[in-house]
């Protein structure tokens, strides 16, 4: 852990992250803050025949729950809802590619349990 | 006035972490050799349940943990009988809002507090309204981050039975007009509380002079251990209260189908006592006025003074402070574009310790429209060096994020 956390992908994906923003027609939706720190997220998820078509991020959060989330609305897309709700804190931390402490791996996770939750909710 | 690099010495948490900067007083303080030796010294030769034993260590135990009473009072200008030992002030201000209700007469219904409260002068408070169907109003924060005292000579008035305030804001650093706020609510007949956790360690503070009803303090903020906290009340209101936990040590006398109870504060002490805690906070107290209240209150000044100071000479920094004159040892600020979070992550990297995030005052924080902000809280052993290493890592993250 060090300054390797801030490797220039995540920075840039938490300057100009993929799929900020919203859906107009989505199907799913969930919102989850991390209490710790006050990041909220919010994500709109459209879903048709059990796949996920489209999922776009909205919130407040760190470069490391920034970045997370533009990966993981990225490698989601195309998943089916099972799938999706199958991946793990290692596929989060495979995807980000860098040690994260105990306490930034809420930071992390925080996306991915967003996106799990809204189809808890549905 | 003392010198804080050579206090580090008696400090050893800084021998044993090398280079540590540690500027997140505001959550807990460092403790000295001194009040860790007595809590030591304590459990090697006194160690015993506290007015229970009819032998020379009970006695002892009794007598030490009585003395700490009295040192807390005289440091507060209280009478011994007026100071309760708790586990912190969370359970300090939770012990006065389980146990007020009965003292406040029938035509008053609202309690004030102010919108910068720490969630455990908050909370205890909502949880009271709702169960007794009170409602909770709000002194506003300004702009300058000081308190509106027009809005709160509105809100305080005949139906207001209590007011509870922090004298030192945990985020601001704002130091608030206990007096005057004290005086609005005796004039309305309400009971004053006032948190005194920020205010405490950092001033002299006087409950006769302020003449507040209740007041809430917290050891380990003071160089104290953990389990050190404090409750003032005045006497002839302890008196009135029902107890807030029951057990052990607070009664006078037992049946199988009553109990009476003691008298105040040991009506309040149920169980079993954190003696050794209480001789490490007496001992953190003896340390404090050695150093001398005036003299800290005034280094607190001087290294804020110099923070806000070069921290307004960098780019891309909003401070959020009332102004030297207004505060007391606490910096907030965001470094534009960058999560608190990320700020304190770099800055652990340089081995300087602050805290980011809400600080338990999450409306406070939706207020200003932030998410966190950094917060950077001094103590009697930061330097000016402490000061710049903070700013140095700060370029460093200035450096990682402008990439």
């Amino acid at each position: 852990m060090s300054s390797e956390m801030y490797k220039q992908q995540i920075l840039e994906l938490y300057r100009e992250p993929e799929n900020k923003g919203h859906l107009n027609n989505h199907t799913h939706e969930n919102f989850r803050n991390n209490p710790l720190c006050g990041d909220e997220i919010k994500m709109e998820i459209l879903t048709k025949d059990n796949k996920i078509e489209d999922i776009k991020f909205s919130g407040e959060g760190c470069a490391i729950s920034t970045a997370t989330a533009s990966l993981i609305t990225d490698k989601v897309k195309g998943l089916s809802i099972e799938e999706t709700k199958s991946l793990t804190k290692e596929d989060i931390l495979d995807l980000l590619g860098i040690e994260v402490s105990e306490t930034r791996l809420k930071c992390a996770l925080l996306p991915l349990e967003t996106i799990k939750g809204a189809f808890e909710n549905a | 006035m003392f010198n804080s690099q050579e206090l580090k010495k008696d400090f050893p948490i800084f021998e044993n972490r090398e280079g540590l900067v540690y500027l997140d007083n505001a959550a807990t303080t460092q403790k000295p050799k001194q009040v860790i030796g007595s809590t030591s010294e304590y459990c090697k030769t006194k160690n015993a349940n506290t007015h229970r034993g009819i032998y020379d260590l009970s006695e002892e135990a009794t007598e030490e943990h009585e003395n700490s009473r009295k040192k807390v009072a005289d440091f507060i200008n209280a009478h011994p009988e007026e100071v309760v030992f708790t586990r912190n002030a969370t359970e300090s201000l939770n012990l006065l809002s389980s146990t007020l209700k009965d003292l406040i007469p029938e035509d008053k219904d609202e309690v004030v507090l102010t919108e910068m409260e720490h969630h455990s002068n908050l909370i205890p408070w909502q949880q009271f309204a709702k169960a007794n169907n009170f409602k909770l109003k709000f002194i506003t924060v300004k702009e300058d981050f000081t308190l509106d005292y027009e809005k709160a000579e509105e809100l305080i008035n005949e139906k207001t039975a209590i007011v509870a305030f922090t004298h030192v804001s945990n985020v601001l650093g704002t130091i608030n007009d206990a007096e005057k706020l004290v005086s609005l609510a005796r004039s309305s007949g309400a009971f004053s509380i006032v948190d005194a956790c920020q205010s405490a360690p950092h001033m002299k503070v006087d409950v006769k002079k302020l003449d507040c009803d209740f007041m809430a303090i917290s050891g380990h903020k003071m160089l104290g251990p953990t389990g050190a906290g404090i409750v003032y009340g005045k006497y002839e209101n302890l008196e009135k209260m029902n107890p807030f936990l029951y057990g052990g040590g607070m009664i006078s006398s037992v049946s199988y189908e009553n109990s009476e109870f003691t008298d105040p504060p040991h009506k309040f002490e149920a169980g079993t006592q954190n003696v050794a805690e209480s001789v490490g906070l007496a001992n953190a107290i003896d340390y404090l006025q050695y150093l001398g209240m005036n003299e800290i209150q005034n280094k607190d000044k001087e290294l804020t003074k110099y923070a806000i100071e070069k921290l307004n000479e960098m780019e891309g920094i909003k401070i959020y402070n009332p102004g030297i004159e207004n505060s007391s040892g606490i910096v907030s600020f965001n470094l534009e574009g960058v999560h608190g979070h990320d700020v304190a992550e770099i800055l652990n990297e340089e081995n300087v310790a602050i805290r980011a995030g809400h600080h338990c005052c999450m409306p406070l924080m939706k207020k200003f429209g932030v998410s966190g902000v950094c917060r950077a809280s001094f103590y009697v052993y930061n330097t000016k060096e402490d000061v710049d290493k903070l700013l140095g890592a700060l370029k460093k993250v200035k450096e990682v994020f402008g990439k």
